[in-house]
């Protein structure tokens, strides 16, 4: 296939991604939105009120770059899994096996369809974030960078997760037992500062505390891990994926007989 | 003239060790119209699933239009239109994103793929339902879809396994209509059928396959021209109490009453008359028992699962 033929190929696998789950607003944009307000409201002005600041700012400000985080890493994971899930269930996977697109620009395009979810729903809470309180921008690269790479990661998770499915309940077990309870514990809400010295350790095996934190810096400066070490460690996480993904895709895992 | 397909010693070994293809060695000539023909599990999904690169080989080779799918797999690709047996499209989406969505895979752009999409959904009478999720389309209507996707990159080689299954009859016709024409006008296609009056009408060259193995690799002309026996069914104008004799000719009455005389290669149908009007038995009409190539197909498998059924025995 010439280049021009290939960048057809991938962008029609982003535009169906993208029509995919703005057909169905309702179970892929509302939700997050509706969940992360209510954050806002309880932990961030209910709550935060009493807790007082955190890494010197007021709780509310603190927590808003990791719920932006959370909001960009489910909603990356969750599409690429579910929309590859169903195809594979639905058979209509063999659209693509049939066809002569590259398995690279197969995985590229259902990251960037992942990572327009993911990316799209970050917006939305960003804004409605600002109906709570100020945000005020540190270094926008690396907010950017942060943001687009950690999205790209999950987006990867989620196509290999896809990719070992083999019933609906296998696409879930992993955000359930896995993604929620790392994000939640990858310093959403605190800072590991006021964890025990042990328990400070531990945390700093989440791979989702270097997410979260370089983001974090990227928008207010402060952040439990030097920022260049969590972007160093995302590309890692990256590239092991993405040669994963890849050498599935090759292989037919779960795909081809 | 080159080949549209090339198989060269194919085998598939699945997961669980059952041998679904035992070496098979196929060439299909470009411009063919052509059927592979066998009973359930004798493998031709497996040799087609091969093809189009939905089941890994075990080894062997394929070639379409010269293209090595080892070595030259897009090219091969771009060659080829695929209908499966299943639905396999989403469910959700609409007929024409479907189709022209099929079309960007290809790397063919949206202005260009739209065109193609028109000129196919009008083809196959899909155009005034494009704008309807594929999930509200009828069987044969989802059928006719597989076949606009299929065809919407204009490939060379067409396959279709079991294109008109649970298709009425009606729409069976008009839809061998179109794959006639689509072949006229320079298309390879190769269709697995279990309709062998439909692979009859369309094909030129057949081949069987059965328990992985193909037993017959010829024409449609010559595969009829080993049939040494027809079964005629006559229908008399009064009830015949016994069966009668008639010279020559092998009798029996079915269970509607009909009479069914076998009629040898070479003996002429002439003669039956003859016999029934020297019994004073008028027939008011007349037509064959089972479609011709159906009588070589069920005899060649019959006669495979006893050659399978002895060396079975004999290992034993």
């Amino acid at each position: 296939m010439t280049p021009h033929a290939l960048f057809t190929a991938f962008s029609t696998i982003v535009v169906r991604e993208i029509r995919r789950f703005t057909r169905i607003w309702a179970q892929t944009l509302l939700p997050p939105a509706v969940t992360m307000t209510l954050y806002f409201i309880i932990f961030g002005n209910l709550i935060g009120s009493r807790i007082g600041e955190m890494g010197g700012f007021d709780y509310m400000s603190f927590i808003v770059p990791g719920l932006i985080m959370m909001a960009v890493i489910t909603s990356s994971y969750a599409n690429v899994v579910s929309s590859f899930f169903s195809m594979k269930f639905q058979r209509s996977i063999e659209e693509l096996l049939v066809s002569p697109v590259p398995n690279w620009i197969i995985l590229a395009g259902y990251v960037c369809g992942g990572m327009a979810r993911g990316l799209g729903i970050g917006l939305i809470v960003t804004l409605l974030s600002l109906a709570f309180t100020r945000l005020s921008i540190h270094n926008l690269p690396m907010m950017i960078l942060t943001v687009f790479l950690t999205s790209a990661l999950f987006a990867l998770g989620g196509f290999i997760n896809a990719m070992l499915a083999t019933k609906f309940d296998d696409i879930s077990i992993v955000p359930t037992f896995v993604l929620t309870p790392l994000t939640y514990l990858g310093g959403v809400f605190y800072s590991i500062d006021l964890l025990p010295g042990f328990w400070q350790g531990v945390s700093m095996a989440n791979p989702i505390l270097y997410m979260v934190n370089g983001f974090r810096y990227g928008i207010l400066g402060v952040s439990d891990v030097n920022p260049f070490v969590s972007l160093g460690m995302i590309l890692v996480f990256i590239s092991v994926l993405a040669f994963i993904a890849l050498r599935m895709l090759e292989r037919g895992k779960g795909i081809r007989h | 003239m080159t080949n549209a397909l090339e198989i060269e010693g194919l085998t598939k070994t699945y997961g669980d060790g059952f041998q679904a293809l035992k070496g098979i060695d196929l060439h299909v000539a470009e411009g063919d119209f052509f059927a592979l023909l066998g009973p359930n599990g004798a493998g031709k999904s497996t040799t087609l699933g091969i093809v189009c690169s939905l089941v890994n080989k075990t080894a062997g080779k394929v070639r379409v239009f010269g293209y090595d799918t080892d070595t030259h797999l897009s090219d091969a690709k771009l060659n080829l239109g695929v209908v499966p047996q299943e639905f396999n499209f989403n469910q959700f989406e609409k007929v024409f994103d479907i189709v022209t969505t099929q079309a960007g895979y290809y790397g063919i752009p949206l202005k260009q793929a739209s065109a193609s999409a028109e000129k196919y959904l009008k083809k196959l009478g899909l155009w005034d339902k494009r704008n309807t999720p594929a999930r509200m389309l009828s069987g044969g209507m989802k059928r006719r879809l597989m076949i606009a996707r299929a065809l919407v990159h204009e490939p060379k080689l067409l396959i279709l396994d079991e294109p008109t299954a649970g298709v009425d009859i009606e729409l069976r016709r008009s839809m061998w209509t179109f794959l006639e024409e689509m072949n006229r006008q320079g298309t390879t296609i190769i269709l697995t059928t279990h309709y062998l009056e439909e692979a009859e009408a369309l094909c030129r060259n057949i081949a069987i396959i059965d328990h992985g193995k193909i037993l017959k690799h010829t024409s449609k002309k010559a595969l009829l021209q080993q049939l040494s026996r027809e079964t005629f069914v006559l229908d008399t104008e009064k009830t015949l109490d016994s069966t009668p004799e008639l010279n020559g000719f092998p009798t029996r009455l079915d269970a509607e009453g009909a009479l069914e005389v076998e009629v040898e290669k070479g003996q002429g149908l002439n003669q039956v008359f003859v016999e029934l009007e020297r019994l004073g038995i008028k027939v008011v009409s007349m037509r064959t028992k089972a479609n011709r190539l159906e009588e070589l197909f069920i005899r060649m498998v019959e006669e495979n699962a006893e050659e399978t059924k002895k060396a079975v025995e004999g290992a034993a």
